[in-house]
């Protein structure tokens, strides 16, 4: 795949003239896909971002972003709404969130209930289901991500499981609902709720956080409150959460029933064009890896450089990080940074002594589990868990 | 050069009043205001009308405008996804010309 990744083009002038009425448009970006010119754009409490759409908000963390640590700033962190319908004032001080359905005793519980029981940290990637869909070949549907749909971040909150066990579920207990705040403009279109199974839902990790990276989160994140739910994809990250629901059975919304299904089958990978085959709700990340601190067309200045960038998979945590120089032909071992958890970024970096020509750099990620990233790229019709070798090419001079 | 900023972030209490004893839960009230669709819209072309009335209902124009150039049987897929999974209200007799806007307008790269 051939990237012209990431030509900024700084100052007003071709961003006033690709992007006439958008207010704080201070520069474009040319995402490498068809159609993949995007304005900078700073929304409410972030810094600039990559704008994919205005309503509901979507906006993608620049790949520079994940270069500065391990952990993404709050104003940096990509932003994806299902519904138009966003809250755009809330109240932390009376919020509740309701805990009902199939359990001995129904809750509404404040921050304030929260804050009172045992305090949880964990470090985790938040990754959308559809991140990289626009690097998909053939080309699908959908929102048109690069590979800024992602973020890592210290959330703080409760267990799960503590509520649920607060609450005292009822035997007849299947699986667990989330809802939050944000509602369709139309009553026809489904709102947006997800669930997880109940065994899943009482693991150890799983936490309502309402802090990320130590601050009250951004509204855009889902301030006061939301579900965190490590390795697993973002959809099922209930922001804003108002309601949880547990079920005496599979949970039949059209969001669980229909939405965020990928195919039954190792990564989730058919044939370009399949129909009719079986499919699961969307679950575990797979393992990938990016550079962060070249981008893809960069040119260099021969001599000792420095490689960097970060991994991550669903889980398992990274075994090793692997580096090419010559597109994916020869490897060598980059070294692993400190260890903030199975569920974090990795940060890598490795040493190159660059001469002069041109170079395809390529990075695999290896994950505990033994899964590791391939050349072959993965097809599903609804461009879900993309997860291929990345390439950079770049120029030595 | 431009407007810096989209719209005012208020904390109206206490919301960033983490202490020396460590960050505090969220308190009080945050409000943003969002931008809406200022600065997009539907290409001009025939049929736009009827994209602008049911389309923009739930979404901006950039979720159209961003997409890879699509075939009609494609932009028909999508606007009969729109009416059937998402309840859009579109009648059934807009659901091709809507489809047609679409490939016309937004058939080709740019």
């Amino acid at each position: 795949m051939d990237r012209a990744r990431f030509l900024v083009s700084a100052g007003a002038a071709l961003g006033a003239t690709a992007f006439p009425g958008i207010a704080g448009a201070q520069a474009t970006v040319t995402l490498p896909m068809q159609n993949g010119l995007r304005p900078l754009v700073a929304f409410p409490q972030k810094r600039p971002l990559i704008l994919l759409t205005p309503r509901p908000p979507q906006l993608e963390t620049p790949m520079a972003v994940f270069d500065e640590g391990v952990f993404t700033p709050n104003d940096a962190f990509y932003v994806r709404w299902h519904l138009a319908n966003i809250p755009q004032s809330v109240d932390a001080s009376t919020h509740r969130i309701a805990v009902d359905g199939a359990v001995q005793r129904p809750l509404s519980l404040s921050i304030d209930d929260l804050a009172k029981m045992p305090t949880v940290e964990v470090a985790a990637v938040n990754q959308c289901s559809g991140n990289s869909r626009g690097l998909f070949s053939p080309r699908v549907a959908g929102g048109q991500w690069d590979n800024g749909a992602m973020g890592n971040a210290r959330w703080t909150g409760v267990r799960l499981r503590d509520i649920l066990d607060r609450a005292g579920l009822a035997a007849s207990a299947k699986q667990v609902q989330f809802n939050g705040l944000e509602t369709p403009v139309l009553p026809t279109t489904p709102d947006f709720k997800k669930s997880l199974d109940v065994d899943v839902a009482r693991g150890d990790d799983v936490i309502v956080a309402y802090l990320m990276n130590g601050a009250p989160m951004p509204i855009l994140n889902g301030y006061p409150v939301r579900l965190v739910v490590p390795g697993w994809y973002a959809t099922y990250w209930v922001k804003m959460l108002s309601d949880i629901t547990v079920l005496d059975h599979v949970d039949d919304n059209f969001w669980m029933k229909t939405a965020y299904r990928i195919p039954d089958a190792p990564h989730a990978n058919v044939a370009p064009g399949s129909t009719g085959f079986a499919t699961m709700p969307i679950n575990k990340m797979d393992v990938r890896s990016f550079v962060t601190n070249i981008a893809d067309g960069a040119s260099l200045k021969a001599g000792t450089t420095v490689l960097r960038g970060i991994a991550f998979d669903g889980g398992s945590g990274i075994r090793r990080v692997e580096l090419s120089t010559d597109g994916g032909t020869t490897w060598r071992d980059a070294a692993l940074e400190q260890d903030y958890g199975k569920y974090s970024f990795r940060r890598w970096n490795t040493r190159w002594e660059a001469r002069p020509g041109s170079y395809t750099l390529a990075v695999r990620a290896t994950a505990n589990d033994g899964s590791v990233q391939t050349s072959t790229p993965i097809w599903n019709p609804s461009g879900y868990m993309l997860n291929t070798i990345g390439t950079y090419k770049v120029t030595v001079v | 050069m431009t407007k810096r900023l989209l719209a005012v972030v208020v904390v109206a209490l206490g919301a960033s009043a983490a202490l020396a004893a460590g960050p505090a839960p969220p308190k009080g009230t945050v409000s943003i205001n969002l931008p809406g669709d200022a600065g997009f819209g539907f290409k001009p072309g025939p049929g736009v009308e009827s994209a602008q009335r049911y389309c923009l209902t739930c979404h901006s124009s950039a979720y159209v405008s961003t997409q890879p150039v699509l075939t009609k049987a494609q932009w028909t897929a999508e606007v009969t996804k729109m009416k059937a999974a998402y309840g859009a209200q579109i009648p059934d007799d807009q659901v091709a010309p809507i489809a047609d806007y679409l490939t016309t307008a937004y058939g080709k790269p740019g």
